[in-house]
Parts: C-alpha cells; structure tokens; sequence
C-alpha cells in the first residue's frame, strides 16, 4: 500500500519547460488534454459535451486504433484540444486499445504529443471499483481532474459522496457531474482554462498509491478512500433489473432481439423511402438545371451524364444509410448492445467464436472498416482473425443501394404476412440472411482447420440502460454522412469521370462513339464470356469491375452507362435495367453483391490489421469464388421459376 | 428440518463449490481463480476478488453463460469459466442472501 516510490509524481514528467501566463498563452501551442476512464464511464458523451461539432476522427499514429480529437472553447477564447482515449479498465494493458491508451499518456507512443494534463472520468454509481483506475492515473504526476459522471443517478438512487474529502485524499480536484444532462461541465471547463494558464500550478499534490500491480491492494485502496469520503454506493439500478428480466428473459429475450432485427430493417426499407424520394427528384431536377444552363457539348456531358449521373446515383441512399446507422448508435448508447451480445454468444460458440465477435459483426451491417477495427475488443488472435474474415459477408450499408435499386426494379410490392412485412423487405431480409449465413458457415470452417484454438472466454460487462442522448446519436450520424460525402467525392466522383472519359473515347469521326464501341464497352465485352453464365452482359459487366473499388459505384455506374445511352433524356435506372437483366439474372446479381468483396478500404484495413497480404488476398479470391458459384447456381434455379 | 440443514451442510464440505455450481439469487464469496493470468486479472479488475461477495443474477437466454452481480456491476461469463473459479466453504444456512 506505501511502495509506490517509482509511481509518485516526478518533475521529469512535465513537459514544456516554459510555463505559460495567461496572456501569453494565445500565442502557444495549445494545451492537450487526455480524456481517459474506463469503458460505459461516460467519457464519449463529456468528449461531445466539450467539442461539440469541433471534433474529427483519426487515427493513432502507427495503428488503426480509433480516437476522436477536438477543440475545447473556454471563455476568454482559449482553446485546448482533446484527444478521447479508448476506454481501459487499468493501465495494464491487455489489448491493443489498452496498450495506446497507455503509451500516450506515459508519452512514449512516436509521433504523438504526451499529453500535458489528464481528465480522468468515472461512473459514481460504481465508485469502489471505478476509483481503481485513479491510483495509475495520479502516478504519472500529470496534472489530472477527477470527474465523477452520472451524478443525477447516483442522486436518484440514494447515494453520496463527499467530493471535497475525496479531492483531499487523491491530491487533484474532483467534480461532480451529469455529462448527459451538462451540469457541472462548466467546473471542468474551469478546470481546462486554469490548467492552461498555469500547468505548473495544477500539478497533483503527492499521496499515498498502492503498488500498481497488485490488484487486491489497489482495489482495497479504493475502498479505503470511499470510506472516507463517505461514499454510499446507489440502490441497485431498478429499471435496469426491471428490462433486463424482459431483454434476457429466455422466451421473450430472444424474440425482442428478432424484432429489433426486423424492425430495423423494414424501416430502413419503408419508412426512408419517401426520403429518398425526395432526394431522387433533387438529384434529378438539379441534373435538368445543370444541363439547361451549362452550353451544349462535352462539358455538359461531362458534368450532367459522367459526374452528376455518377455521385447523384449514390447521394440517394444518404438517408437510408444514416437511417441505419441511427439504430447502431442507439443500440450502442443505450446499452442494449451487450445483451445482443450475451444472447449471441452461445450461438456464436457454436460456430468456434464468442459473443464479443458479435459486436463488429453488427457494425459491420452499417460498414466492415469500422468493424474490422472494432475486433481489437477480442482478446484471442485467432477468433479475432476469423472475425476479420467473415465481416465483409456482412450486409454493409454500401450494399444496400445496390439491392434497393434491384429489388425496385424487379421485385413487385406485395404485401406478407396481412401487410407486416411487404415482398421488397422481406427480400431484403432474405440478403442479410444470406450474407450472414454465408459468414457463420466460413468462420466454422476456419476456426475447425485453419484457426483451430481453443475454447476461448467471453467475459462482458453489462452495462446500466441509459437513454441515448440527441447530442451524441447527432454527432455520429454528421460524422457518417461527412465519411459517406467524401466517398461520394472522392472515390466515387474519380470513378465516375474515369469512366465517362473510358465511355466516350476513341472518337469516331470526331464524335463520341455508342458506349458499345467504346473502350468501356470493350472491357466490357471482353469480360462477357466469364460472366455470361451468371446472366450478365457486358453493361453489368462495365459495373462489376467498377464496383471493384467499392459497391455502391455500380450504381452510379449504370447511372453514367444509361446517362450516356439515352443522352440525359434517361427514363428511370430502374426501367434501365429490366432491358439489360432478367429477373433470374437480377437473382444472380444480387447473390453475387452479397458475397463478394468489392471495397478497396476494406482490403486496406484488413491489410493493416493482420499485419500482411496474406488475409486480405485469402478473403479476397475465397470470396470471389463464393460470389461466382453462389450467383451461378441462383441463376440456374431462378432460371427454372421464372420460365 | 434438521436433516435437511445437515445434509446441505455436509453437501458443501465435500467438494469446493465453484461459482458455476451457484444457483441464480444464492450468494457466494469467491476463494481463488484458477485461469490463466491475463484472465484471471481481467477478472479481478472487474471484481472478481477474494474475498468478493458474487451473486449470479441471471442465466442467459439458451443458457451457456449467466450474468453475476459483483462489486457494484453485472459481469457476463460462460460457464466453463465460472467453473474455475472457486468459492469459500461457507455454511449456506448462515449467509443471508441479498435481495
């Protein structure tokens, strides 16, 4: 309990030698502050609270481990910039989140700043075990804030704190506060500006820390200082019991988890179709304007038929991905997320993988590259490669234009089960069955040859049920709909004036020739053979080999390919496409979306997260060969119910 | 009466009840883990500590793992965890188990 001379503050550990007055801070770099505490804290919505719209994504230097960084306005227009350390539940680090979280603030990740203070939160309603984390914290010698989240719980549930006996006891000043209601962030945003105006000054006072080691003498630390700041833990969360013993029952657990499937996906089906509507006829009237005012010639094609038709295409489907995300975010925030887990892990068990594996296998319904990084949360190397593996199989939200785009054209709107579910939805179900039927029978086929490993453990917290903040579910579905848009601008807008150029040349006679003899066309046509069993032709096939760098450019794709065929005076894609495709051929083609890897950023962040070629070049030719077969054998049978 | 109390009793001193052989509701106190250190620190910075009362709270649904109440939190583990870790001997009749 006293050998703690190697963790007491150290001089050594302070950076920046000059130390700023308040006038002539305006001119320093500012100051950086490291948000840190353990996972279900509160620490996201304190970070939102603070940076509000000032804040971006990143990630660290050198790994894939995601942090949020963002400018904190104090009055007297301060600025300090925050950086949102993962959650950890010690500095002792077990995985690689843990590991950065403890690299940065020791300062010795490369090419990142050590931080120059430390805000450290913690849920009050669990102060015995959350003060744990308190004792590594104060022994880097950073100037540190202690913020007690979740004050109006703990005020509500019966329970109190002397904050002033507990700042004594730690030597750093404590808060009390509601990240989610914002009271008391006006104590932590005095907290930043003073610390900014004098670092020196707000160095923690030297205490008593248990060995960092030890887990039982930390743990009776903590204990020790909650007695004397007579701490009285809250009455257990009774809504939390009360929803849980629905949420797990045996029988009605399981089927408020299938209606939570279901009912997210026939809403993102049906209640975002007027939405997009909207967003169609936008995208179409905006189209009409610009080919009005531009002058007749290749600028105008240019711009109305290769980039309009191309990203306008893809704009659409804004809602509906946003829409989807919006259900992740509160499943997430509201702490329904790790029930899901429990729920999924014995069946996840059965295919060699566990309940946490669950979890980037959800996200990965919204978009792989968020959920291969979300693998880090699992421990074994083995599981967490085989969930790599089958993430993709996933329905990702990029997906999803293209099938709405099919199923509108092909699959007529009839109403099952006395108008529930309607024959569009259901066959949308039907894809996300499959994708997901496709990863489990892979992951079981990895984990018995190639990923044997033992049994491995599966250990949860289940966290309070918290009502999802607008502030934060806002926050991530601007932050969505930014990465979506630079897709929409970058990838997707490179694709589509490559392909314009690829469509329109070699000039015939000075003119732009028919798409068919164009160098699209040819690549085309050369392709044709190999895809003509699937029921493609060489249209489809201009859009799978577009679609190489991510979904939903196949869309936009046959958006420039129609665009140029009918000169802009273009009936509807979907009309487009009843030409070109039968309905068995429409089969095909959705079978092979929903198995193939076609995505460029994932193969990148697989790339980087297994460390090599060797997975990503695995995935990709395996899936591939899925796709291929899958298609041929839908195309087949569906070719005996349509005639 | 009596006889049932004594063969509960004789019940738990036979073997070293695991937390796995704990019904849900009944309270145990945690004696020992016996995991892999990785596993067994997680566990005890989550507060599966010696010493640590633990109540399982509940079964989840299909079984296969159960929810304990422990330090303040509720902390999901599959069975064939809970099995390593094990209880004090204590006479059940004696604890009086919280709501």
């Amino acid at each position: 309990m006293s050998n703690c001379h190697d963790s007491g503050p150290r001089k050594g550990l302070l950076p920046n030698p000059t130390i700023p007055v308040p006038h002539a801070a305006v001119n320093e770099r500012p100051l950086i502050v490291a948000i840190i505490g353990p996972p279900n804290s509160g620490k996201s919505t304190l970070f939102n609270r603070l940076t509000g719209l000032r804040q971006k994504v990143a990630n660290f230097p050198g790994v894939t481990v995601e942090h949020r960084m963002g400018k904190a306005k104090l009055k007297n227009r301060q600025e300090v910039f925050l950086v949102d350390l993962p959650g950890v539940y010690s500095l002792h680090p077990r995985s690689e989140d843990e590991q950065v979280a403890n690299d940065i603030l020791k300062g010795v990740r490369p090419g990142f700043a050590k931080p120059d203070a430390v805000v450290l939160i913690l849920d009050v309603t669990n102060l015995g075990r959350h003060l744990v984390l308190a004792a590594p914290v104060l022994s880097l010698g950073l100037p540190t804030l202690v913020v007690l989240n979740m004050a109006d719980d703990l005020a509500v549930r019966g329970g109190k704190v002397d904050v002033a006996a507990l700042s004594h006891e730690l030597g750093a000043p404590v808060v009390l506060v509601s990240a989610s209601k914002g009271t008391g962030v006006d104590r932590i945003q005095q907290f930043l500006s003073g610390t900014a105006a004098n670092l020196a000054g707000a160095k923690p006072a030297r205490v008593e820390l248990p060995v960092l080691n030890d887990v039982p003498k930390c743990r009776q630390w903590a204990s020790k200082l909650n007695t004397r700041a007579s701490y009285r833990a809250p009455a257990p969360p009774i809504w939390t019991r009360r929803l849980d013993s629905v949420f797990l029952h045996p029988v009605f657990g399981p089927l408020v988890f299938a209606a939570v499937v279901v009912a997210v996906f026939q809403s993102i089906f049906s209640w975002a179709q007027p939405i997009m509507d909207g967003m169609t006829y936008a995208v179409s009237m905006s189209g009409q304007w610009m080919g009005m005012v531009l002058p007749n010639g290749v600028v105008r094609s240019l711009v109305v038929n290769g980039v309009w038709a191309g990203v306008g295409s893809v704009l659409v489907f804004l809602p509906q991905i946003l829409l989807l995300f919006l259900f992740i975010g509160v499943l997430e925030d509201s702490g329904y997320m790790a029930r899901a887990a429990l729920i999924a892990d014995r069946t996840m068990a059965k295919f060699g993988l566990q309940g946490k594996s669950f979890i980037p296998l959800l996200s990965a319904y919204a978009c792989a590259v968020p959920a291969v990084m979300a693998t880090r949360v699992i421990e074994n190397k083995r599981d967490r490669i085989a969930t790599i593996m089958i993430a993709p199989l996933m329905t990702c939200s990029a997906r999803l234009p293209v099938y709405t785009l099919i199923i509108a054209a092909f699959v007529p709107n009839i109403p099952l089960v006395r108008g529930v579910l309607s024959l569009p939805a259901a066959t949308m179900l039907l894809l996300y069955v499959l994708g997901f039927a496709a990863a489990v029978i892979t992951a079981r086929l990895l984990k018995s040859t190639v990923l044997k490993s033992q049994r491995s453990s599966f250990i949860l917290e289940m966290p309070p049920y918290r009502l999802p903040t607008l502030q934060s579910l806002s926050l991530r579905l601007i932050d969505r709909g930014r990465v979506f848009l630079r897709r929409a601008g970058t990838v997707i807008l490179t694709v589509s004036i490559v392909l314009w150029i690829l469509a329109n040349l070699p000039l015939s006679h000075g003119k732009m020739p028919e798409i068919e003899n164009s160098y699209a066309g040819m690549v085309g046509k050369t392709i044709e053979p190999a895809i003509k069993p699937l029921g493609f032709n060489w249209k489809i096939g201009i859009g799978l080999i577009t679609s190489l760098a991510a979904r939903e450019v196949i869309v936009g794709t046959l958006g420039t390919i129609y665009g140029i065929e009918s000169d802009g005076n273009s009936e509807g894609l979907q009309k487009a496409l009843h030409a070109d495709l039968t309905p068995a051929g429409a089969v095909a083609l959705l079978v092979f979306f929903a198995f193939a890897m076609q995505c460029f950023s994932t193969i990148a962040v697989v790339r980087r997260e297994t460390g090599g070629w060797k997975w990503p070049i695995f995935q990709f030719s395996y899936m591939l060969a899925l796709a291929y077969g899958g298609s041929l054998v839908a195309y087949r049978v569906a070719n005996l119910f349509f005639q | 009466m009596i006889f049932n109390k004594r063969s509960q009793m004789a019940a738990t001193h036979k073997r070293p009840a695991t937390l796995a052989e704990l019904r849900n509701g009944e309270e145990g106190i945690l004696d020992r883990l016996d995991l892999p250190d990785d596993i067994a620190r997680r566990l005890m910075e989550l507060g599966f500590l010696p010493g640590n009362a633990i109540i399982p709270a509940r079964t989840a649904p299909g079984g296969g793992a159960r929810v304990f109440r422990v330090d303040g939190s509720e902390i999901a583990l599959r069975d064939d965890t809970a099995a390593r870790l094990f209880m004090r001997l204590h006479f059940p009749s004696i604890k009086a188990a919280t709501p």
